[in-house]
């Protein structure tokens, strides 16, 4: 099983999530530069957090026409695997691969803190080492995290089991109270309708570790890579 | 251009001949307090900066002190306080910019950034446009180039109202040995990399060295502008190239620009250099060599590599997409020689910019506040008919209560090494691949060094000591930001003189030496000084991680416990300030031996395993430190019950007194035998205060309130003026 970080200009999340994967779960994986043109050999790919281009037009806007982008979208439309933390979320929802898009902070401030998320869908490939309903502690720092869609499109995705995390009180609750950032259902986490294109704004890879506070993150990486023997084994 | 007519004659003699407009400018910059330490350099000489593990002092671009394992620790703190008064995103930012370069330039990746922040009283309307477009721009910045802001301060008095204060402390961690800022081997190329340069930011250096009035608006064009996006990719072309083995020197371009690296580069290794400057690439046409000498943009590096080896380094920088172009060599005769195409347009020996600094060593004059304000006897207040709300104004006053407002807006969480987060005594890094751990703090109180210099600058250093201790780290070393008024009055440098040999004599007693820093002068505001204010950085080691401590206490049951004993020293306090309004009076005492044996019993109960927690007292003394104790803890606030020995002293001496050497602990009761032969061991007194547990702070009978109040004042205390 290959995991495939990608490296655009002003990622800083790359050598966090290579850390998660290759140090914590012990599994192999690359760097991928934003230049590359294929993405031949890996099993998953993460577009990890960040400022991609400095992210000066508008998040995630500038990376998504780097030439790797071309062929992440290849990979997804042929059912590889894409985990989008953060910024990479904003790429992903930029490059159109997942509906929606994504506003500023209500407050206005970036915010890093830890948060509740509830796990609303444990049938994908990115959260079936989760228990349906558990809420995780997981770290968000992000500027741009209010997601938005349409009511249709929020329709649509509710219906269709698309929206995985939710910002949570640590009971499960959910309420104004515990969302961040103002994003509409309290969406944290999005998968598309194929099931394997996952976006989400909290960063797993910070929680991956008894030492940062936090193990609740791991369960995603663990799931991919489950995921992924299963689909090898058959 | 801030030089002095003394100093202008002295240029005629060493030149022999009238400098050109672009000579003049590069020695303005040279010779300015910023770039030369002209008036602090007799006086920086005080500090002990030898020890053992210390593999490079003051003088590089950093210092750096070896933590075993064929790994360092690179650290600098740097001030950025003109620039912040007049624009404080940008102000803020590019301090953050300056202070990383400085870190990477040694080789080392940078691994966080701490803030120490100054300002006025917040309900002044400019204060909190200040104040907020400050945190924002250390947010913007560091956040971007994905360097976590882990710890700081914020401190608040009318001192400085007009003169705000933003320092920026910068860690880095090295993997074998340190780079070098030295232009080495004649006839290697010198290389600029990085961003283009524009007109911005000229005579940042000069501006830096002089007092703030009424036309400093006008210095608006002084201040950079920053752009992390390009700092992250020459953080990461940077270390890429130094892999390589062929830079033989590199610096970062901050105050006074090419010149002052070029001059500092050549200085160190006693070569010249030869330029030309018609080969910088340009933001904007029509720039003269004066301007292109003198600009501050940012983003920029100097490189010095190996012959024969720039297309090599070249194609590192290109494939980050950043600028990297041949603009001189270094030669052999001690010379700056600046063309511009075929026009010399400046020529210098290095010598006269560096080494013929000059450098004043002034008379120091008793200030007259002094007397007076020492004099001040407290006693003659009346005490707190209610101590509930003695304690809720306390912890509401934006100098206690919680800062999560300033660091909730930090990414203080990338690059997944942060162990203690925000909000405790000091931060915590894991070192990634060993057991060990880096203890990171900032500490300095402006008001205690206002009211007695000498001791201000000794508990900058203890307290920052202190705040490693409590956490289970012996300190390393320590870099500290120098932030006073202007030196050429008597007063001030008295300020200067005894705050340096305060601290002086601290890192001596508590074998901490002195690696980097930064002074940080003519910090006055239409002629009033600020509070002498010197801050300090300092890095601890933890030998193993998991033998670490935190403030907040755990569950219910533990005991509190204080080691150390309590003294009537409301002097100074925030106690004082908070309920009445004042800045007076004799700060608290620093016994320095005492302070020793405290901090090492703290570490060695730490080490074996004894405590819940531990937290540093200090603003507001004891009850406030329980409060928070109490308000921190790693699972949720926890509630405590306590008796504080009175000791003779007046009850509000007893609870808000801000006697030094004071750790407050908490520990499961089986524990207490062997922490009570740890103090005994090391004759430090303690007492046992209570018991955690409940919903409630109680304090005696005369402090009874509930967490959710106590929490709702405290949380609210800084962001309520926001």
């Amino acid at each position: 099983m290959k995991f495939g970080v990608v490296v655009f200009p002003g990622s800083n999340c790359d050598a966090d999530c290579y850390h998660a994967v290759k140090n914590v779960l012990g599994a192999e994986c690359d760097y991928l530069w934003h230049q590359d043109r294929s993405v031949a050999g890996y099993d998953a790919i993460i577009l990890p957090g960040g400022f991609s281009y400095g992210d000066y037009l508008r998040t995630g806007a500038i990376a998504r026409f780097s030439p790797i982008m071309a062929a992440v979208a290849d990979f997804a439309r042929a059912g590889g695997l894409v985990l989008g933390i953060c910024n990479g979320f904003q790429i992903l929802l930029e490059a159109g691969l997942l509906p929606g898009a994504m506003r500023r902070n209500i407050g206005l401030s970036f915010r890093c803190e830890f948060v509740n998320v509830r796990v609303e869908n444990t049938d994908t490939p990115f959260t079936s080492a989760y228990r349906p309903g558990q809420v995780l502690r997981l770290p968000i720092a992000h500027g741009e995290g209010n997601y938005y869609a349409d009511p249709e499109t929020l329709a649509a995705l509710e219906a269709g089991g698309q929206v995985v995390l939710r910002y949570s009180e640590p009971d499960g609750r959910i309420s104004e109270a515990a969302n961040p950032n103002g994003s509409l259902h309290n969406i944290a986490a999005l998968i598309n309708k194929e099931g394997n294109v996952l976006g989400m704004m909290p960063h797993p890879e910070r929680a991956s570790e008894a030492i940062l506070g936090s193990e609740d993150g791991r369960g995603i990486f663990i799931s991919i890579l489950r995921y992924l023997e299963r689909r090898r084994g058959k | 251009m801030g030089l002095t007519d003394e100093e202008y004659a002295r240029i005629l003699e060493l030149l022999g001949r009238e400098p050109n407009e672009t000579e003049l400018g590069m020695f303005a910059v040279m010779w300015s307090e910023h770039c030369g330490y002209k008036n602090s350099r007799p006086l920086l000489k005080l500090f002990p900066t030898q020890g053992p593990r210390v593999l490079q002092g003051p003088g590089e671009n950093a210092g750096v002190i070896d933590i075993g394992d064929g790994q360092a620790v690179v650290f600098k703190m740097e001030s950025h306080n003109h620039p912040s008064a007049i624009e404080p995103y940008q102000g803020a930012a590019t301090g953050v910019g300056g202070i990383v370069r400085d870190i990477f330039a040694m080789g080392a990746r940078p691994i966080a950034c701490l803030d120490s922040l100054r300002f006025g009283d917040l309900k002044e309307r400019r204060t909190a446009y200040l104040f907020s477009g400050v945190v924002a721009g250390i947010a913007g910045y560091g956040n971007a180039i994905g360097v976590p802001t882990v710890g700081g301060e914020a401190f608040f008095s009318p001192s400085y109202q007009g003169n705000p204060l933003v320092n920026v402390m910068c860690v880095g961690l090295l993997e074998g040995a340190p780079a070098k800022g030295a232009a080495a081997g004649v006839g290697n190329p010198v290389l600029l990399v990085g961003a283009k340069t524009g007109r911005d930011g000229i005579h940042g250096a000069t501006f830096a060295s002089e007092e703030l009035g009424e036309d400093s608006e006008e210095r608006r064009p002084a201040v950079q502008v920053g752009d992390p996006f390009r700092e992250k990719l020459l953080i990461e072309a940077c270390l890429e190239a130094l892999k390589t083995g062929y830079v033989v020197g590199i610096q970062d371009l901050g105050a006074a620009g090419i010149t002052s690296s070029a001059v500092e580069m050549a200085g160190r290794a006693g070569t010249g250099m030869e330029l030309d400057i018609s080969r910088v690439p340009r933001r904007e046409p029509g720039m003269t060599p004066y301007e292109v000498m003198l600009s501050e943009s940012q983003e920029r590096m100097l490189l010095v590599v190996e012959k024969g080896r720039e297309d090599e380094v070249k194609r590192i920088f290109r494939r980050w997409g950043l600028d990297a172009t041949t603009i001189g060599r270094v030669t052999q005769d001690g010379v700056m020689r600046v063309w511009d195409g075929e026009v010399l347009a400046a020529e210098v020996p290095v010598r006269y910019l560096t080494e013929e600094v000059p450098t004043y060593v002034r008379e120091g004059r008793v200030p007259d506040y002094l007397g007076p304000a020492q004099s001040f006897d407290w006693h003659a207040l009346p005490e707190p008919a209610d101590y509930n709300e003695a304690l809720l104004k306390l912890l509401s006053s934006p100098n206690i209560a919680s800062h999560e407002w300033i660091w909730r807006q930090y990414d203080h969480m990338v690059q997944t090494n942060t162990v203690i987060l925000p909000g405790s005594d000091a931060a915590v890094l894991r070192v990634k691949g060993t057991s060990k751990g880096l203890a990171l703090t900032c500490d300095g109180n402006g008001r205690y060094t206002y009211l007695d210099p000498y001791t201000g600058g000794m508990i900058a250093v203890a307290e920052a000591a202190r705040n490693l201790a409590a956490c289970g780290a012996e300190p390393l070393g320590l870099t500290d930001c120098l932030n006073f008024g202007n030196p050429e009055k008597p007063e001030v440098y008295w300020q200067l003189k005894q705050a340096i040999e305060g601290m002086a004599e601290a890192c001596r007693s508590l074998g901490i030496p002195v690696v980097s820093g930064n002074v940080s002068l003519y910090n006055e505001t239409d002629g009033r000084p600020i509070f002498p204010t010197p801050v300090v950085g300092m890095v601890g080691l933890l030998p193993d991680i998991e033998k670490r401590a935190q403030q907040g206490f755990r569950g219910p049951g533990d005991l509190i416990v204080l080691l150390g004993s309590t003294e009537d020293e409301l002097g100074g306090s925030e106690y004082l300030y908070a309920l009445h309004g004042l800045e007076l009076g004799r700060p608290p005492r620093l016994h320095l031996e005492r302070e020793a044996r405290v901090q090492e019993a703290c570490r060695a109960a730490i080490r074996e395993g004894l405590l819940s927690s531990a937290h540093d007292l200090s603003d507001g003394g004891l009850v406030v430190a329980l409060a928070e104790c109490c308000l921190t803890g790693p699972n949720g606030p926890q509630g405590a019950r306590v008796q504080v020995p009175r000791g003779g002293l007046r009850r509000d001496s007893a609870y808000f007194s801000e006697t030094q050497s004071r750790i407050l602990l908490s520990l499961p009761e089986e524990n207490l035998p062997r922490l009570a032969a740890i103090a005994e061991r090391l004759g430090v007194p303690y007492s046992v205060l209570g018991r955690t547990g409940g919903e409630r702070l109680e304090v005696d009978d005369a402090i009874s309130l509930p967490l959710s109040e106590l929490q709702r004042v405290w949380k609210e205390g800084l962001a309520c003026h926001l």
